[in-house]
This record gives C-alpha cells, sequence and structure tokens, in this order.
C-alpha cells in the first residue's frame, strides 16, 4: 500500500492548517485551522497504523478525536468571551500580555 | 460477611447515584432511597458485628481445634496479665491492586478488625436515625432532594474511611467526608453567613489535611508500604526509626487536630452549626469528627512508640487533648446558642478521647467514641426537635426557648439522658467511658492529665446543666406555639437514648464486664497497653466532680444563689466573659493577623513583581547597565572606556527596546515563531541526519 498520497494530503492539510492559525484573524477561522492541523495528525497516524499494521495509532487517533472534541469546547468559550469583552472575534486587539 | 464488608460503604454510594438520578421523580422525593440504604448497610453492619464477636470469641474460647484461623492465630502476644488474650485474631482482609507504579502497589481493600466493626456499627446506626429524623426535620426544604443525596454520600465516604486497609484509601474517605461537610455546612448557601461558615471549615480542616498528607508520605517512605496493619507491625516491632516515627506522629497528629475539631483548630466547628442540624448531629458530632480519633486508634502503635507514650511523661497529643478539654468547656459557658453549646461540648468530649489516646488509654478513648457518638446526637437531635417543634427554627436560648419542658415532654426526657451521660452520672454511658479514661490516666501516672479530665467533668456537667436550664425550665420566652415533635423525629430520640443509657454497660469495669476491651482491641501488631483495675475511689471521685458541677450550676441557675451580674461589676469578671465571648480572640488572629498579613504580603509580592520584573525586566536591564556604566565611566579611565560603557549601556537598552517588541502580545506572532523555529529545527534535522 502507498503511503505517499497519504502523507501528501496530511501535509497540504496541516500546511493549510498552519497558514490559517497564522494568518487569520477571526477566532473562530483561527479555531477551525487548529482542527484541520489536528485531522492532519490523525490522517498520518491512521496512515501510519496501516502500513505498519499496529493498530495503537488509531487508538491514539480516537484519543486525538476526543481531546480535540474537548478543546474546541474550551475554545468556543474562550472565543465567546473575546467576542463579548472587546465586540469583535478579532485576534489581534487580545494583546494585553505585551511587554 | 467479614469478607463482604465492601457492601456496606457500597450500599449509601448508590444510593447517591441513584437519589441524583430519579429521587425528584419519587414520591418521598428520594428520602426512601436513602432511609433503605443506609437502613441496609445498617442491617449488613450489625451482621459484620455478630460475625466479628463469633470470631473473636471463637478464638478466644476452650475450642482451640475449632476453628482454624491460619495465619491468625498466632502465639499469646502482649503481656496484658487477663485471662484471655492468648490468641490473636487477626483482621479479615480482602482487596486487589489498583495499580502499580514501579514496585510500588497501590491497593483498594477493605481490613475488618473490632475498631472497624464497632465504627461501621455507630456511623450506620446514627447515619440511619438521622435519615429517619431528617424525614420531617427537612421536610418542604428547597433542596431535599440534595439533601438526601449528600447524606447519603457522606455515609458512604465515612464507611469506606473506616473499612480502608491502606492510608490511601483512607486518605480519599478522609477527603471525601470534608467535601460533603463543606457541603451539607452550606446547605443554605443563600445566606451569607452559612456560605462562610462552609467555606471556613473546609480550609481550616485543610490546614491539618497537609499534616496528614505529609504523614502518610512519611510512613510510606519509613516503612514502604501503604498498608495499615503492615505500618503498624512495623511500628510495634520497632522496624521504623524511632525519628521517623516522631515526624509521622507529629504530622498525622495536625491531620486530627484540623478534624477532630482540636485546639487550636478547633474555631471551624462552632460554625459549622450554620448547617441543618441533622448534619450537625451525623457529620459535626458523632461520625465525621471522630475521623481524627479514629485515624489516631488506628495508627496507634505509630503514635505509641513516636510520641513514646508508655514513658509517663507528657507528649503533645495528650497535652493538645487536655488543652482542648478546657478550652471547649469553658467556652459552652458563655454560648446562647444551643446548638453552639453542644458543639462546644463536642469539641471538650473530642478532647477526651485525643487525651485518652495520649495517655495510653486506647480502649477508654475508644470507647468514649463509641457512647459519644450516641449521646451526643441524642443531644442535637433533641436540640432540632426544640427548634422545630418548640421555638420557630430558632436555636437562641436565652431569647426563644426556656420551659419547654412541659410542652415536649419527649424531647424533654430524651435530652436529660443525653445531658445526663455527657455529664457522666452513673449508669448512664458517659460514666463508664470517662471514667475509664481518668482511670488509666491515673494508672499510667499521667497525674497532671488526670487532673485536667476531673475539672472537664466539672465543667461539662455545670454547663449542660446550665443549658437544660435555659431551654427547659423556666418561663417560656419564645413567641410561637410549642407542641411535641412528630414520631420521625421522637422516635430516633427514644432509640438513641436507650443506647445512651445502656451502651457504656458493654464495658463497665466495675461490674467486670470488658466484652468491649475483648471485642474491639487489636490482638495483631498492637502495643502491649496496660488495663486499669476498677478503682472505687477513683470513679468515686469523678463523679462526685461531675454532681458538684451539677449542684453548683443547680445553684446558680434553679436557686438564683450565687454572683449575679458580676460581669457588670467586677471589671476582672467583665474582661473574663469578654475573652470567652471572643472565643479567645483565635478568630481574630487568624483572620485578621495570619491570613491578612499572608493576603497582604501577596499581594505586595505581586504588585512588587509586576513593577520591578515584569514591566521594569527590560528597563531595568538597560538602567542597570547604564548605572554600571556610570559607575565605571566615573572609576576608570573615562577617555578609554568611555565609548566603550556608553556603547554597551545604549546597545543593551536597544536590545532590551527589541525585545519588547517580540512581546506582542499577539498570540498568533508567538505561533509564528514557534512555527518558524520546528521548521528550522526540523530542517536542521534533515539537513545534518543526512
Amino acid at each position: 500500500m502507498a503511503l505517499n498520497q497519504f502523507l501528501i494530503l496530511s501535509a497540504f492539510l496541516f500546511c493549510t492548517g498552519v497558514y490559517g492559525v497564522l494568518a487569520r484573524r477571526n477566532g473562530v477561522l483561527v479555531l477551525m485551522s487548529v482542527e484541520l492541523m489536528l485531522n492532519a495528525v490523525n490522517i498520518n497516524l491512521v496512515a501510519f497504523s496501516a502500513f505498519v499494521r499496529d493498530v495503537g495509532g488509531q487508538i491514539f487517533a480516537l484519543f486525538v478525536i476526543t481531546i480535540a472534541a474537548a478543546e474546541v469546547g474550551v475554545g468556543l468559550a474562550i472565543v465567546l468571551l473575546i467576542y463579548r469583552n472587546l465586540d469583535s472575534p478579532d485576534l489581534d486587539r487580545v494583546d494585553q500580555l505585551k511587554g | 460477611m467479614l469478607r463482604n464488608a465492601w457492601l456496606i460503604p457500597l450500599l449509601p454510594a448508590l444510593s447517591f447515584v441513584a437519589i441524583l438520578l430519579v429521587g425528584k421523580r419519587l414520591p418521598r422525593r428520594g428520602a426512601e432511597l436513602g432511609v433503605g440504604a443506609v437502613g441496609a448497610s445498617f442491617v449488613l453492619a450489625c451482621v459484620a458485628a455478630w460475625q466479628w464477636i463469633d470470631r473473636v470469641e471463637g478464638a478466644t474460647g476452650k475450642s482451640e481445634g475449632l476453628r482454624a484461623f491460619g495465619k491468625g492465630v498466632l502465639g499469646g502476644e502482649g503481656g496484658e496479665g487477663g485471662e484471655h488474650a492468648e490468641v490473636a485474631v487477626a483482621p479479615v482482609t480482602r482487596g486487589f491492586t489498583w495499580w502499580q507504579n514501579g514496585n510500588v502497589e497501590f491497593n483498594v481493600g477493605i481490613a475488618i478488625d473490632g475498631l472497624t466493626v464497632m465504627m461501621l456499627f455507630v456511623v450506620t446506626l446514627v447515619s440511619f436515625l438521622v435519615h429517619v429524623y431528617s424525614t420531617s426535620y427537612m421536610e418542604g426544604d428547597r433542596r431535599f432532594t440534595h439533601f438526601y443525596a449528600l447524606l447519603s454520600l457522606f455515609t458512604a465516604s465515612m464507611l469506606l474511611l473506616v473499612v480502608a486497609d491502606n492510608t490511601i484509601q483512607l486518605l480519599v474517605g478522609w477527603e471525601l467526608v470534608g467535601l460533603c461537610s463543606f457541603v451539607l455546612i452550606g446547605h443554605w448557601w443563600e445566606e451569607k453567613p452559612n456560605a462562610d461558615a462552609a467555606v471556613k471549615a473546609f480550609l481550616t480542616t485543610r490546614v491539618g489535611d497537609v499534616g496528614l498528607m505529609i504523614g502518610i508520605i512519611v510512613l510510606f517512605f519509613a516503612a514502604g508500604t501503604f498498608d495499615i496493619q503492615a505500618i503498624n507491625a512495623q511500628a510495634v516491632e520497632g522496624e521504623i526509626g524511632h525519628t521517623l516515627l516522631v515526624v509521622a506522629s507529629a504530622c498525622l497528629l495536625g491531620g486530627i487536630i484540623g478534624k477532630s475539631g482540636q485546639f487550636p483548630l478547633h474555631t471551624w466547628l462552632p460554625d459549622a452549626m450554620a448547617g441543618p442540624t441533622p448534619v450537625s448531629a451525623l457529620i459535626h458530632a458523632a461520625t465525621m469528627v471522630v475521623a481524627g480519633v479514629y485515624l489516631g486508634a488506628r495508627l496507634y502503635p505509630v503514635f505509641f512508640e513516636g510520641f513514646s507514650i508508655d514513658g509517663g511523661t507528657i507528649n503533645v497529643m495528650a497535652l493538645i487533648g487536655g488543652t482542648t478539654i478546657i478550652i471547649g468547656a469553658a467556652l459552652a459557658f458563655v454560648q446562647n446558642d444551643i446548638k453552639k453549646v453542644l458543639a462546644y461540648s463536642t469539641i471538650s468530649q473530642l478532647g477526651y478521647m485525643v487525651m485518652g489516646l495520649g495517655v495510653g488509654a486506647w480502649v477508654a478513648a475508644v470507647f468514649h467514641l463509641f457512647t459519644h457518638a450516641f449521646f451526643k446526637a441524642l443531644l442535637f437531635l433533641g436540640a432540632g426537635s426544640v427548634s422545630h417543634s418548640g421555638s420557630h427554627h430558632s436555636f437562641d436560648m436565652k431569647a426563644d426557648m426556656g420551659g419547654l419542658r412541659k410542652f415536649m415532654p419527649v424531647t424533654f426526657w430524651t435530652f436529660m439522658i443525653g445531658s445526663l451521660a455527657l455529664a457522666g452520672i452513673i449508669p448512664f454511658a458517659g460514666f463508664w467511658s470517662k471514667d475509664e479514661i481518668l482511670a488509666t490516666a491515673g494508672q499510667n501516672e499521667f497525674t497532671f492529665f488526670l487532673v485536667v479530665g476531673l475539672v472537664g467533668a466539672f465543667m461539662t456537667a455545670a454547663y449542660m446543666t446550665r443549658c437544660v436550664y435555659l431551654t427547659f425550665f423556666g418561663e417560656y420566652r419564645g413567641h410561637g406555639e410549642p407542641h411535641e415533635s412528630p414520631r420521625a423525629i421522637t422516635v430516633p430520640l427514644i432509640v438513641l437514648a436507650g443506647f445512651s443509657v445502656l451502651a457504656g454497660l458493654v464495658n463497665a469495669s466495675a461490674l467486670e464486664i470488658e466484652k468491649f476491651k475483648e471485642w474491639v482491641e487489636p490482638t495483631v501488631a498492637f502495643p502491649a497497653l496496660e488495663h486499669p483495675e476498677f478503682e472505687l475511689a477513683g470513679a468515686a471521685l469523678a463523679l462526685a466532680v461531675a454532681l458538684l458541677g451539677i449542684l453548683v450550676s443547680y445553684a446558680y441557675w434553679f436557686r438564683n444563689l450565687g454572683p449575679h451580674g458580676i460581669t457588670a461589676r467586677n471589671p476582672l469578671a467583665r474582661a473574663g466573659y469578654t475573652f470567652l465571648e471572643n472565643k479567645y480572640y483565635l478568630d481574630a488572629l487568624y483572620e485578621n493577623v495570619i491570613v491578612g498579613s499572608i493576603k497582604g504580603a501577596i499581594a505586595r509580592a505581586s504588585y512588587w513583581t509586576n513593577q520591578r520584573v515584569i514591566d521594569g525586566a527590560v528597563n531595568g536591564v538597560a538602567t542597570g547597565a547604564a548605572q554600571v556604566g556610570r559607575f565605571a565611566y566615573d572609576v576608570l579611565d573615562q577617555k578609554a572606556v568611555d565609548g566603550a560603557v556608553n556603547g554597551l549601556a545604549v546597545s543593551t537598552g536597544q536590545t532590551g527596546g527589541l525585545l519588547r517588541y517580540v512581546q506582542s502580545g499577539r498570540v498568533q506572532r508567538y505561533a509564528l515563531m514557534l512555527f518558524a523555529s520546528v521548521a528550522l529545527l526540523s530542517l536542521a534535522l534533515f539537513v545534518f541526519s543526512n
């Protein structure tokens, strides 16, 4: 079974995600990009798991999915609060930590 | 049943879940589940107690070949000089490994011996009666179902603590009962004082719990195991260094002080009376607060060796207990709230138990725990009955009570029995157990603590007389229409009154009955303790002191003799009264001095960090460097170093300024740096690994 196509897809997805996280200002879109990255990782895990015939990778992917769900829950709550406080989901305005 | 004793905590735990899930939809709103589960636990506990007694009797009796107890039957250990005690009865244990980390095994299991069985019986009985009592007392409460769920959870946690065979499980139960106590004290959290009291109880006991945790860890490293039996065995056989035992027992004593309301951490217990009265009876009188004493009894070999209790010298444990007796009893005199009188009385009686452990009176202390649970639960439930039906939900003895004897005969007589038992009048339960503590203290040559105990007995009798007078005698001062409470309230009172009369006879040394000692005292991994012979003179003295206390108080309150109004006339007496009213200013000390200073210090420290470290870090580097530069400018050759120094200062400042921009506070820029560095590092890895 060819591994490359999965890895290329996953790398593409991951880069898309990274781009989204870095370039997007809208907090919701950033969260979505994070999801893309996580799923890219999942594809990698499953692909390698099938490649080396070890089910561990797939179990790990299941865990990642679960954690991702929890993480989105928390993340959305944060974005919601940011929106309530600043009246916009723009992450550039959240810069209270600057030196 | 002994091997299946894990069912006893499991049933209330299941009922907790069931009440939460379906309680509100049931006709009695969940109460039937709680009463049923705890009742079933009580029956099981009775069966377990019966089987344990059978086991002990079988082992100590003449029939040595009849029962093979395997390794449980050892040769005679400990020369108590009694007629039996030649055979050791090992606890029944059962458990499994929960998880393993390296070579360390964490077990879950039960270890059932006489002490455990006794506690199971007391906890399930009092809890069952309180469950029944609450069906009427809490009727129509806005969180009735919630109350029952937590009552069940509390019972389950307490039973879990009691059956634990290892210190970790014990700690889990210990913290769970603390949590339930917190939630139940704050049951009516809409009123700020109640919520405050809950937080105070939680945090104050937590101070002691830190000690408990450290103690458990020290014991683990000293003995290499969490298993209580193994720790005890090693402590008895001297396999643990004395220094370690001293440290461990001192830390564990911290836990006892916090949980069992010992001086100086007793301040949370009176405030805990903000909770509903059944909770006060169950948690803050009969069961949870004795968890500390139970811990002391369970790990007694550690304390015995750690504090050198057999030495007859003053040790911390006895000293704490003795102080608590006097301090608690003195405070009970100035309370107008009937529940607070009982709360301080509980503190004082817990002091007896801790002092008893401290002077080597293990059996007496545990026996006092046993009897105290009945009569103190009785007194609290009686106080609840008074407020429920007599004084219009008030607990103020001076404003809303008085003369209730005529209106509530059942409550009055049961309360009287409880008071007499507490005061230590023969033949009520309190007499036998208190006398035994004093007798052992005398015999083990702790004369100082014997005197403290006698003074405490005097004070106990006196303040209980005052309390009974203010509540039940004189003119009715309230505004309601007092009447007797319903059956759900009076029946538990009568049952508890029965136990308050009879429970003492299980170990009445005067009548040469020592069943309690035979059944409860461990025979494996336990130090050889002296048991006192019954002395008529000592018992008579204790009784006389208690009667004197009643007499003095009777003269003062009933006959109106003595210096009434002395606090208004004599400044010294007034000062003393104010001192007591302010509870020795301990609360002020904790809240204003200790908490205040820590809070202030932390606030100042974080402000300082803010100003100097976070804001000033970058600037600080620059100005610091500039100062270095100026110093060098003044001292060294100006012209040669001048430019270099200035350059250094300026470049440091500029570096700081540049670094400042890195700290933009924009998360995405941080993320960009993160990904860029990861990309660079991967590139480096790729390049160099090929």
